[in-house]
């Protein structure tokens, strides 16, 4: 039913014992929405609006409430005529109106009632009176609900029960099974519906109901099997089980009425026949096939001779009888297949006969094209090719031979080949030469191209293409290159000495300190430029040295010296020239300073050890050494990686 | 059996020696050492490392252009084992090779004549201008002036006997 009807949320009861009762709901909700705070001393106007908007709001909600009910119930006029039966066997569509009905009419009391009493308000001239009058309204209307609590615990009864309700589609494509009990019309149900969707029973009036899905031509069908209604005859029903009778023959179904041919169901068949006259007129006008079951007991025509009778006279009802076996599953596709085309010519008949066809079949046209010709164009199936067959005796494989031969065999692919002359097969073919592949020369036509390189040779020899005009160099120009290299070699030499001279290693001295050139040096240098030097000693690079020379040794006795000497009586020397030196200080021999100098240097091995200066020597050179501040530690020593 | 190529510098690949590396659209590169595979890798371009000799033909090197060039190609013609083709072949070998070289050591030779008269013509400016550094342009004045006497005394006696 969920398919035809949509969600009806709950419907909440007059004040029964659950939370969600309906006054309480509405008027929890008016105080939770609308303000609290009023006081008396506020303008009357402001109290009467609080007042008059707790009354409009509550009505407001009770409304909403009530028009979410009635709308949300089905309409039975609107329904199905299928479910519009069934409603009425259900809930007697009398009740179910009235209480529907009911509901309407306390929503329009609500709403009167609010209406005056918001009137009422506009006079009230204090917060005591109006007070008063919200007090009235809202009880007034609880009172009106008050009346329809029946209704409401009736309709929400509907709705639990509506919602439990099996999805039958009374338009689509139906079997409908009837029969004894035990007939086999379960297993028949079993045997066809889809194996993933179950055969589940649902809540159909006193009885269940059973239904099933199949597939036939890309299409579903529903098979409903009514263990408790179509299975005894009509006198026996009660009054409920007729109107679901009636319920029934509002869907277009095709009728399977199976009959135990072997009587195992504890019914005869002449009972049988009786249930299907019995049956057959509620359905008329539905395509009925009459099925006779479990024939792997007993055949049809092993039957005893009156109970052929009674089969004659079921194929002389006018219906198609098939025959079949639930056990075996003989028979029962054909059964379906025979039922659902029944019922799709059926059901197309019905569609020919309206309106509606008429009008798509005008649009119609099926289009036949004109034969060409008489000639015939049958398919073309391509064959297959059939497989190689050798004539007369098989070649002899690689495989005997190797069986002949054992472990003498040699694999020997070359015997095989195909080459212009015969004994050429086992030639050792040259593949590398000098590092060149000899397939890349391979070329029929290589001497030709050859010949044409060697011609092509001749003539550049011939035309003295290769001949370097080495035009041999004359003496002089010989001579002028050697020069050449000799420059550059003592410009070399030069810039080197250059270098050494500048090159920056302890602090620079005055020039006069730093004189190197010697007249000996200079007398050299010239020599090889090829300068001759007269050597005598008037030459004026001659007498600079000699004056120097002749310079006398003492100052005092050529020139008055600069700074007057220092006299004895003019106090105390401040250094003795003859005190010793700092490290033979207080040391009595020559065997005591060895000795000395000995212990001082063996005091400085470990500190030479560790290329330190001496005991003041404190520096680390290497604050934070690279590789004990890098990289992973792993399992070690923390001063090593 | 076949002497492949490097992909990168072109020499000659014996069997059981370098890389093959095939790509995914099954092309393969072949590397003769893993110097040229890791040039490869780096996505260093042949033309433009300079001991490659696609470097040496881009860079006109080398002989690119010549007829005796011609011979070595692979053919994708398929060609029946042939004792006389073959021998032929080998013979021709021989001799395509030599023409070869001296093709190519002409080639060379040509390309360094430039260089040479560019370093006599260095020369010779070399000379003109910095000879000051071997010898000293008053080398010999002393002896000259000497000769000179010796000339001029010389002539003053032939003059006196005459």
């Amino acid at each position: 039913m969920a398919h035809v009807v949509k969600h009806i949320t709950v419907v909440p009861s007059y004040k029964a014992r659950t939370i969600s009762d309906f006054v309480d709901i509405v008027l929890s909700r008016t105080q939770r929405k609308t303000p609290t705070v009023i006081h008396k001393h506020y303008k009357i106007s402001r109290i009467r609006d609080f007042y008059m908007r707790k009354v409009k709001y509550t009505q407001q909600t009770f409304h909403d409430k009530l028009t979410l009910i009635i709308s949300e119930f089905p309409i039975i006029s609107n329904l199905h005529p299928f479910y519009a039966t069934l409603m009425n066997v259900l809930y007697n569509t009398d009740h179910y109106k009235l209480a529907l009905g009911g509901i309407n009419k306390a929503r329009q009391l609500i709403d009167d009632c609010a209406k005056d009493h918001v009137k009422l308000l506009k006079y009230g001239d204090s917060l005591y009176r109006c007070k008063c009058l919200k007090r009235a309204a809202l009880g007034r209307m609880v009172t009106i609900l008050k009346g329809q609590a029946k209704n409401l615990l009736y309709l929400e009864e509907i709705r639990q029960h509506i919602n439990r309700l099996p999805t039958i589609d009374p338009n689509t494509r139906t079997l409908l099974i009837t029969g004894f009990p035990n007939v086999g019309k379960s297993s028949f149900i079993n045997k066809i519906s889809r194996a993933d969707v179950e055969v589940q029973p649902y809540a159909f009036t006193t009885k269940s109901l059973y239904v099933g899905h199949t597939d036939y031509k890309y299409l579903r069908w529903q098979v409903i099997d009514t263990p408790g209604i179509l299975d005894h005859p009509i006198e026996e029903r009660n009054s409920i089980e007729m109107q679901a009778v009636a319920a029934l023959i509002h869907i277009r179904a095709v009728v399977l009425h199976i009959v135990d041919i072997s009587e195992q169901c504890g019914h005869t068949l002449e009972e049988q026949l009786a249930l299907y006259r019995n049956i057959k007129p509620s359905f008329s006008n539905r395509p009925i096939i009459i099925v006779i079951n479990k024939i792997d007991v007993i055949k049809p025509e092993e039957l005893p001779e009156e109970k052929k009778k009674v089969i004659a006279e079921f194929q002389a009802e006018g219906e198609p009888v098939l025959e079949m076996s639930t056990l075996t599953e003989e028979g029962v596709m054909a059964v379906k297949i025979e039922a659902c085309e029944r019922l799709l010519t059926f059901r197309v008949e019905q569609k020919m006969k309206t309106n509606k066809v008429a009008n798509v079949a005008n649009r119609l046209h099926v289009a036949v094209p004109k034969k060409r010709d008489d000639k015939e164009r049958p398919p073309v199936v391509i064959k297959k090719k059939q497989a190689m067959v050798i004539d007369g005796e098989s070649r002899k494989l690689e495989r005997d031979i190797e069986q002949e031969m054992g472990d003498d065999y040699i694999l020997d692919l070359r015997k095989t080949w195909m080459l212009q002359n015969e004994d050429e097969k086992y030639d050792v073919i040259p593949e590398i030469w000098h590092g060149k592949n000899v397939a890349d020369y391979i070329d029929p036509g290589i001497m030709e191209s050859l010949k044409a390189l060697e011609e092509e040779e001749e003539a550049r020899d011939n035309a003295h293409y290769y001949s370097m005009d080495e035009s041999e160099e004359d003496e002089e120009t010989r001579e002028m290159r050697k020069v050449a290299r000799k420059i550059r070699e003592k410009r070399t030499i030069l810039t080197i000495e250059s270098g050494e001279k500048r090159r920056v290693e302890k602090s620079r001295m005055p020039r006069p300190v730093k004189r190197s050139r010697s007249v000996a040096q200079l007398e050299k240098d010239l020599d090889e430029m090829g300068v001759e030097i007269p050597k005598n000693a008037d030459s004026h690079y001659v007498r600079a040295k000699s004056r120097s020379s002749s310079r006398p040794k003492s100052r005092s006795s050529s020139r008055p010296p600069l700074k007057r000497a220092r006299d004895q009586s003019e106090g105390a020397v401040t250094r003795s020239k003859s005190r010793p030196p700092r490290d033979r200080s207080g040391l009595r021999d020559n065997a005591m300073i060895r000795k000395v100098k000995k212990m001082a240097k063996k005091a400085q091995k470990p500190r030479n050890h560790q290329a330190k200066k001496g005991e003041g020597d404190r520096v680390i050179l290497n604050m934070k050494p690279k590789h004990l501040f890098s990289g992973k530690r792993k399992a070690g020593k923390t001063d090593r990686r | 059996m076949r002497v492949e190529k490097c992909f990168f510098c072109s020499s000659p690949m014996y069997p059981g020696h370098g890389i093959h590396f095939v790509r995914n659209d099954s092309k393969i590169f072949r590397f003769c050492r893993s110097k040229c595979h890791k040039a490869f890798q780096k996505k260093r371009n042949p033309r433009k490392a300079r001991w490659t000799k696609a470097f040496r033909k881009a860079a006109g090197k080398e002989l690119t252009v010549d007829a005796s060039l011609e011979f070595e190609k692979r053919r994708n013609e398929p060609v029946k084992y042939n004792k006389e083709l073959w021998q032929n072949t080998l013979k021709a070998m021989k001799r395509i090779e030599e023409i070869k070289a001296r093709r190519q050591s002409h080639f060379i030779a040509n390309r360094l004549k430039k260089g040479k008269e560019l370093r006599k013509e260095a020369d010779r400016k070399e000379v003109e201008k910095n000879i000051h550094l071997i010898k000293s342009p008053a080398a010999g004045l002393k002896q000259k002036k000497q000769m000179v006497e010796i000339v001029t005394e010389r002539d003053v006696e032939e003059m006196e006997s005459n």
